[in-house]
């Protein structure tokens, strides 16, 4: 009762009154909250950590180092530089439909300012990968330690079940070069094993879109950008329950 | 030798097979070496293609890798495990009336599942590795794993189970059709998991494929044992016994009882994907219903494989075998391109379609090759000649009279 009448008795301060930037804050906050993204593909889950729930993280990134990567989306230029370093560095045949990532374009037209925008993709190295579930002969499988998704050449057998249960196109058969199944391992046999921090992909970009990174570590600019909640953060295609770890954020 | 007395000895029966292949006409023989030819056509092709790399010669691609060979090989399982299922009712289950369709039925489910095996050795990239790494490397998660070593399971049961059957021995061919049942609907429905069990593809997500590719299996065996039994009695130039007339019309009833349960399936399946034009099946159930894959689907899924055969076997009665070969003989083109469809519109959906990129905003295409027909047709050469040859070396498949 009290407080009805105090509210009440509030001098109304209009909405001039408020400052650009605290309008802007306040979007931000609505954004960071109700993870409202064009698209619907958020993943508010993730952009809603805090540090207080630091000890779920273990639970949550069961690998170490946890490898992953973050798209900065708005700052691809579509130079295709990643392609290219891509395909140098693990020898991916030069023939159609061949490539282990991509940039794909996507316009809006009815978007006020910059009309299109690149999204580049590659595997999402998931948590619980489908590829690995369906292959016949484990001759693709979830390395223990780093959670990368890598090919055991041999074992392939050429059936393409996986191609057909990944749900990101990551996925060809290399006839040219290793007459298997051929997929993005985060560079792992070219460059990780051997000591180097990035992978060709994100070292070639020079808009620093691609973020490699340790999911386990704090102290990881890629745990940082996926820990706020200033900007949004979210996967591809949440829906098919793969819990990818590539992430995408903007703005 | 302790033969029995009404057991033939080795000589009387390579002398009787001599006999009726002497006594064949030229149109069986005709129709031998134009099977015989498809098969090795198909068998150089497939070795070529197999060696110099699909790519070049298949119009498979990186987001449609499963085309038209995929879907021959499920029809041929489809084919061989209907074919176990719907005679083991009468041989297995005991049912008198179906007794007659045994032996034919159970070689001609070992023809088509070894057509099956010939067309998807075509498919697969490399498929010694898998007689290789499937036994060293199972992956006990993977459908496809349980599938291959299933059907490996049930051929080797239907073989045992044919040649208990040559030998007149009753029980122990019952218990292989029994086991071979069992392998069977393991491993079909586990091929059916293999397109059900995939996350983020709608169209096939779920429990419903398992059990419509049983129900399936059921509705293309009695069309085949129909078909190749109404043949059978053509090449060996024989008028059908009361009894195998009997028993081709309760097939025939069978038939069409499994006719509507498709039917009802596939409505159901439509207006699941319909219904709140769910993102990842709507354009697919659009394009099929209404859009370009339209005229396929009603022609020869529904109208030649379904709705067509019905009325032909609802009016033949289960007596008017003309109806019933032309019945049979549509509803095998007709439940092939079913097949077809499954496989293809399952995969025409790009993954990235709801992104909403230029790369991905139409459905995919795919329409198969010279050679991915040529190899098609292989597979169902191979199913001829193995049936023509098993109408003269077994006798036109007669079930002794207990």
């Amino acid at each position: 009762m009290n407080t009805d009448k105090d509210f009440s008795s509030l001098k109304n301060e209009g909405l001039e009154n408020v400052s650009n930037q605290e309008r802007r804050d306040f979007l931000k906050m609505g954004l960071a909250i109700t993870g409202i993204f064009a698209g619907g593909t958020l993943f508010s889950a993730v952009s809603t950590f805090s540090r207080a729930h630091a000890s779920d993280f273990a639970k949550k990134y069961p690998y170490k180092p946890h490898y992953s990567m973050v798209m900065q989306q708005h700052r691809c230029i579509d130079c295709e530089r990643c392609m290219e370093a891509c395909a140098a560095t693990n020898n991916v045949p030069n023939r159609p439909g061949n490539y282990r990532t991509t940039i794909l374009e996507k316009e809006t037209p009815d978007a006020i300012g910059g009309k299109l925008e690149f999204i580049p993709v590659l595997c999402n190295q998931c948590n619980l990968p489908q590829c690995t579930r369906v292959c016949p002969t484990k001759a693709t499988y979830k390395d223990k330690t780093t959670g990368i998704v890598l090919m055991d050449t041999k074992k392939c057998i050429g059936c393409l079940t996986c191609q057909l249960g990944c749900p990101y196109n990551a996925r060809y058969f290399d006839e040219k070069n290793r007459h298997a199944v051929d997929k993005c391992n985060f560079c792992w046999d070219t460059r990780i094993s051997k000591g180097e921090k990035d992978t060709a992909c994100a070292q070639a970009c020079p808009a620093d879109v691609r973020i490699f990174g340790d999911l386990s570590n704090q102290e990881d600019r890629i745990f940082k950008i996926v820990h706020q909640i200033e900007r949004p953060v979210w996967v591809l295609r949440p829906e098919s329950g793969t819990r990818p770890n590539v992430f995408y954020t903007k703005g | 030798m302790a033969h029995h007395h009404t057991t033939p000895t080795l000589n009387e029966l390579v002398s009787g097979v001599a006999d009726r292949l002497k006594t064949a006409g030229t149109g069986f023989y005709l129709m031998v070496f134009v099977s015989l030819c498809m098969v090795l056509v198909a068998t150089g092709l497939g070795l070529m293609t197999m060696f110099k790399g699909h790519e070049a010669y298949y119009n498979v691609y990186r987001e449609v890798p499963w085309g038209i060979l995929i879907a021959a090989y499920v029809f041929f399982v489809v084919t061989s495990t209907g074919l176990c299922l719907v005679s083991s009712i009468g041989h297995v289950f005991g049912v008198k009336d179906f007794m007659p369709i045994a032996k034919r039925s159970v070689f001609l489910s070992i023809a088509t599942i070894l057509s099956g095996f010939f067309v998807i050795a075509f498919e697969i990239k490399i498929p010694w590795k898998m007689a290789i790494y499937n036994v060293i490397s199972p992956n006990l998660t993977s459908n496809i794993w349980w599938m291959g070593t299933l059907y490996g399971i049930y051929l080797a049961f239907m073989f045992a189970e044919y040649i208990f059957l040559l030998l007149d021995k009753h029980r122990p061919a019952v218990i292989c059709g029994f086991s071979g049942s069992v392998a069977g609907i393991a491993a079909h429905s586990n091929l059916g998991a293999v397109f059900g069990l995939l996350m983020g593809r709608e169209y096939w997500q779920g429990p419903y494929m398992p059990i419509y590719f049983i129900a399936s299996a059921m509705m293309t065996g009695c069309a085949v044992i129909i078909l190749f039994h109404i043949l059978g009695h053509k090449v060996n130039n024989e008028q059908m016994t009361p009894d195998m007339q009997r028993a081709l019309e309760v097939t025939t009833k069978i038939g069409i009882l499994l006719i509507t349960v498709i039917l009802f399936f596939t409505t159901w399946k439509l207006i699941a994907g319909a219904a709140g034009q769910p993102g990842g099946a709507w354009p697919i159930v659009h394009s099929e219903v209404v859009g370009h894959h339209a005229f396929i689907f009603w022609f020869f899924e529904i109208l030649m494989g379904m709705a067509g055969p019905l009325v032909l076997f609802i009016l033949s009665k289960g007596r008017d075998m003309k109806l019933m070969l032309i019945a049979s003989v549509s509803m095998v083109i007709g439940i092939f391109v079913m097949r077809y469809n499954l496989v293809y519109l399952g995969q025409a959906l790009p993954v990235y379609y709801s992104l909403g990129v230029n790369e991905f905003k139409e459905m995919l295409n795919y329409f198969p090759s010279i050679y991915e027909w040529i190899i098609t047709a292989g597979g169902f050469g191979l199913t001829a000649l193995l049936f023509l040859i098993g109408e003269k070396v077994f006798d036109g498949h007669k079930v002794e009279e207990h």
